[in-house]
């Protein structure tokens, strides 16, 4: 084919002009609005977008969905719809019911399908193209740990939702995230006296963990903790994520010479494989002379309305509970029945408190700047939100509260009535030294500006 | 003009396809804002992936060795990269070299093993490494993976050039171009500069001798091999270059958002590719690229819709019939965007099976026997099979 003579004066010239104008007017929608905001997406409108950042797909997707019902719920009681549920209820609060700062508070969703990448994914989408204010959500410490890193660099502030690793307010905690649930270090201090009481203290342990942040630090709070009570651990066992089949898994327990079997499992996972073990037969075991046992220490409601009648008399941890007696629990519970018709799981609790938590945070701040909200978070002490007295520590953004240990109920009188608290562990039982877990939260100030 | 065609050696047509992409790809913030996909970070998801269906299509479209293990090399690549910020440099160059040699490493080895084997052997070859590479990123070798939770970067990373050259500011640093950041549209548009790269050099491909042998070994290997040709080293040859585009693909990924996950390497994301080239077109320039926007598109624009959207868009339907129309659209977008793309692929599949670009040549054909009816159609020449 011949190289020469491929284009006359006049198209070069055309194309030319064309790429000139192309060029010199791209600023123009590439930067729009960047001078006008001092810190990523400023409400500038009479409405502010909360990103809802949900595993709809996956291992975690029932509990994704409860958490979808209760930020909806939330919303409309910020908008001042509905009964107004925890915002009655919450000491102190400055939340009226009008909106945030007199803006309509409307949302935005995306799903993570349970996994890291898709999380971070849904989570810039929310943030770069809807103009999400603030993002919460999750419900597996892998996602509430990537989502973090990256509103860390965007510059927005993340209200995690279920998310139990010590990690997430540990060595990855970051400035602008921020945690209301529990975590494996506090479930392992408060279900070990209990497992002691009820087991005794001559016991081999063997661990199934599931195969990431969250799985490793409960396996590591859980073997401490019970290490500590005299314990040994025969074996502990990663599973990978979503495995569905636990059988291969659990042939060898028996034979391994443990006579507790602890499951570090969440949602179908834990599903899956306690019913596989109490299909096995293990529970009817004697090992050692003793009553072979398995315990849960992450428990939800959720899980055990799925597990069945698996879950009856095993032990675990629950950060709250629709059951329990207090204004703020009966409040919730009360107008989350009314709308959906079914009590909230502990996913849709911590969900619905955070984002109240963010909107009287902002109230109180007077401004969305997110330093200043986030300096009104840390350290806020309030009650009145189903856990009691609750104070968010400003060193690792972590909320210290009352923790649960509750165990399987042996005669529900209905499907929601599955769980019984065998204890409210008080909060200065469960509080720890920030030090223990190192990491560094970073700076609040300069704000990123996201693109 | 003419200087730059012999300075780049393509023919006409082939230039003029570039020069197309490239303001194609370079104005997609522009067009593409219509359709909701016109915010950085999915712009360079549109590019970066993009450059790994060209790259598969270099193998898949010119030899027809379908691998299903793709993906393998681009998760090979996003952790080399993560590996180069966090040992080496915040700068995307040297995370680029490091990667695009690792993966290209990784494809020979897998290369020179699978492709012992030709047809449906050879795809669960690849898939079998391919699966094991995500088995041992998730679970075995977490050290260097960090499993299921992704690898990330940490304050406290060595980072030995940038500390060596000064103090590090506060907080967890950006990827940058030699001191440009690579946030935002940056980002995007050096991802674009890097697919028009990988566009000029997928023409040489498909225009070189080279190429043309890849063409012959699709047509029919046993005939090269009576031939005397040795058809392996050409194969192994594309295979690590495309090995290579997905590792580029992949450290473009960690550089655009640093961090790595095993689920990049799951078989699910080698099927994506393969998807993404069919729907496009097997064996086109343009097509793979094509399909890999169509893909990600549903992927994140899709499944953001919720039933919320949905009814305001339905308001012009009847407040009783509403409900209906919202529930049944609602089983095709948001979760079940899948569904979706799973229709539009058995049709193109079915009514297309050269891909959205036939679809494009049928239209353009259309138009030139509308302009021209008088002319009859050439004699179309077949091989003799």
């Amino acid at each position: 084919m011949s190289h020469t003579k491929v284009f006359g004066r006049r198209s070069v010239l055309r194309g030319g002009l064309a790429g000139i104008l192309a060029t010199s007017t791209m600023p123009l929608f590439f930067t729009r609005g960047a001078y006008a905001q001092e810190f990523c997406n400023a409400p500038t409108g009479d409405t502010v977008t909360f990103g809802f950042n949900l595993p709809l797909t996956g291992a975690y997707a029932e509990e994704g969905a409860d958490e979808q019902k209760a930020y909806e719920l939330a919303v409309k009681h910020l908008n001042g719809e509905g009964d107004g549920g925890l915002i009655n209820t919450l000491k102190p609060t400055v939340l009226k019911g009008n909106g945030l700062l007199g803006k309509k508070v409307v949302f935005v969703t995306g799903d993570t399908a349970t996994k890291a990448d898709q999380a971070r994914a849904s989570a810039t989408r929310m943030i770069e193209r809807d103009g999400a204010i603030m993002i919460t959500g999750g419900s597996s410490s892998s996602e509430a740990i990537a989502v973090q890193g990256l509103c860390q660099e965007m510059g927005v502030i993340f209200m995690a939702g279920l998310t139990h690793s010590n990690d997430t307010t540990g060595k990855d905690k970051k400035r602008y995230g921020f945690r209301h649930f529990f975590n494996a270090y506090m479930s392992g201090i408060a279900l070990g006296p209990e497992l002691a009481k009820a087991y005794g203290k001559d016991r081999r342990a063997y661990h199934l963990t599931a195969d990431y942040t969250w799985g490793w630090t409960q396996e590591e709070s859980m073997r401490q903790a019970t290490e500590a009570l005299g314990w040994q651990t025969a074996q502990a066992v990663k599973t990978p994520l979503g495995a569905g089949d636990f059988s291969q898994y659990l042939t060898p327990v028996l034979n391994s010479g443990a006579d507790v079997l602890i499951l570090n499992h969440y949602g179908n996972d834990m599903v899956n494989s306690l019913t596989q073990a109490v299909q096995f037969g293990m529970r009817d075991k004697q090992v050692n002379g003793k009553q072979f046992e398995i315990v849960v220490p992450l428990f939800s409601e959720l899980m055990a309305k799925g597990a069945g009648p698996a879950i009856k008399g095993i032990f675990g941890t629950s950060n709250w509970h629709w059951a329990l007696p207090d204004e703020g629990s009966k409040a919730f519970t009360k107008s989350f029945g009314a709308e959906y018709g079914s009590p909230p799981s502990q996913a849709a609790h911590t969900a619905y408190v955070q984002a109240i938590l963010y909107a009287d945070a902002v109230e109180r701040a007077g401004t969305f700047y997110p330093p200043a909200v986030i300096k009104a978070l840390e350290d806020f002490e309030f009650d009145g939100a189903g856990n009691g007295p609750t104070l968010y520590r400003g060193a690792d953004h972590q909320c210290f509260k009352n923790v649960l240990v509750v165990r399987g109920n042996e005669s529900p009188t209905s499907q929601y009535d599955v769980l019984n608290v065998v204890r409210e562990v008080p909060r200065e039982e469960v509080t720890y030294d920030p030090a223990i877990f190192g990491g560094d939260l970073g700076p609040a100030e300069p704000v990123p500006l996201c693109a | 003009m003419g200087n730059l065609v012999s300075k780049l050696s393509l023919s006409r047509r082939d230039l003029l396809l570039l020069l197309a992409f490239g303001a194609a790809v370079l104005l997609m913030p522009l067009w593409l804002s219509p359709f909701g996909a016109a915010y950085p970070d999915l712009l360079q998801k549109f590019v970066i992936y993009a450059i790994f269906a060209v790259g598969f299509n270099l193998l898949f479209g010119l030899t027809g060795y379908l691998s299903f293990g793709h993906a393998a090399f681009l998760g090979a690549g996003s952790y080399a990269a993560v590996w180069s910020f966090k040992l080496l440099s915040m700068d995307a160059l040297p995370a680029l070299i490091f990667a695009v040699a690792i993966s290209g490493i990784f494809a020979l080895v897998i290369g020179y093993l699978s492709l012992r084997r030709s047809g449906i052997y050879f795809s669960i070859l690849t898939l079998a490494f391919a699966q094991m590479s995500y088995n041992l990123a998730y679970s075995v070798l977490t050290p260097i993976t960090n499993g299921e939770t992704g690898l990330q970067l940490a304050l406290d990373d060595p980072r030995v050039l940038d500390r060596a050259l000064g103090p590090q500011p506060e907080g967890l640093p950006v990827p940058h171009l030699l001191g440009l950041e690579l946030t935002g549209y940056t980002g995007f548009f050096f991802c674009a500069l890097v697919l028009i790269l990988a566009f000029y050099i997928t023409v040489k491909i498909f225009s070189s001798p080279f190429g043309l042998m890849l063409r012959a070994i699709k047509s029919n290997q046993n005939r090269m091999g009576y031939m005397g040709f040795d058809t392996k080293p050409y194969a192994l040859t594309v295979f690590v270059i495309s090995g290579m585009f997905a590792g580029l693909a992949g450290a473009l990924l960690a550089i655009t958002d640093p961090l790595a996950g095993a689920e990049r390497m799951q078989w699910t994301a080698s099927g994506e590719v393969v998807l993404m080239t069919i729907l496009g077109g097997v064996g086109t320039l343009v097509g793979p690229a094509l399909g890999a926007v169509v893909i990600k598109y549903f992927e994140n624009i899709f499944s953001a819709f919720n039933d919320q959207i949905l009814s305001n868009a339905f308001a012009f339907v009847p407040e009783g019939l509403r409900e209906t129309v919202v529930a049944i659209v609602g089983k095709f977008v948001g979760e079940g965007w899948h569904l979706t793309l799973g229709l539009i692929f058995v049709l193109v599949v079915v009514f297309l099976p050269g891909g959205i670009m036939e679809g494009i040549r049928r239209i353009m054909s259309l138009f030139r026997r509308a302009q021209r009816p008088a002319k009859g159609a050439p004699a179309r020449i077949q091989p003799a099979e």
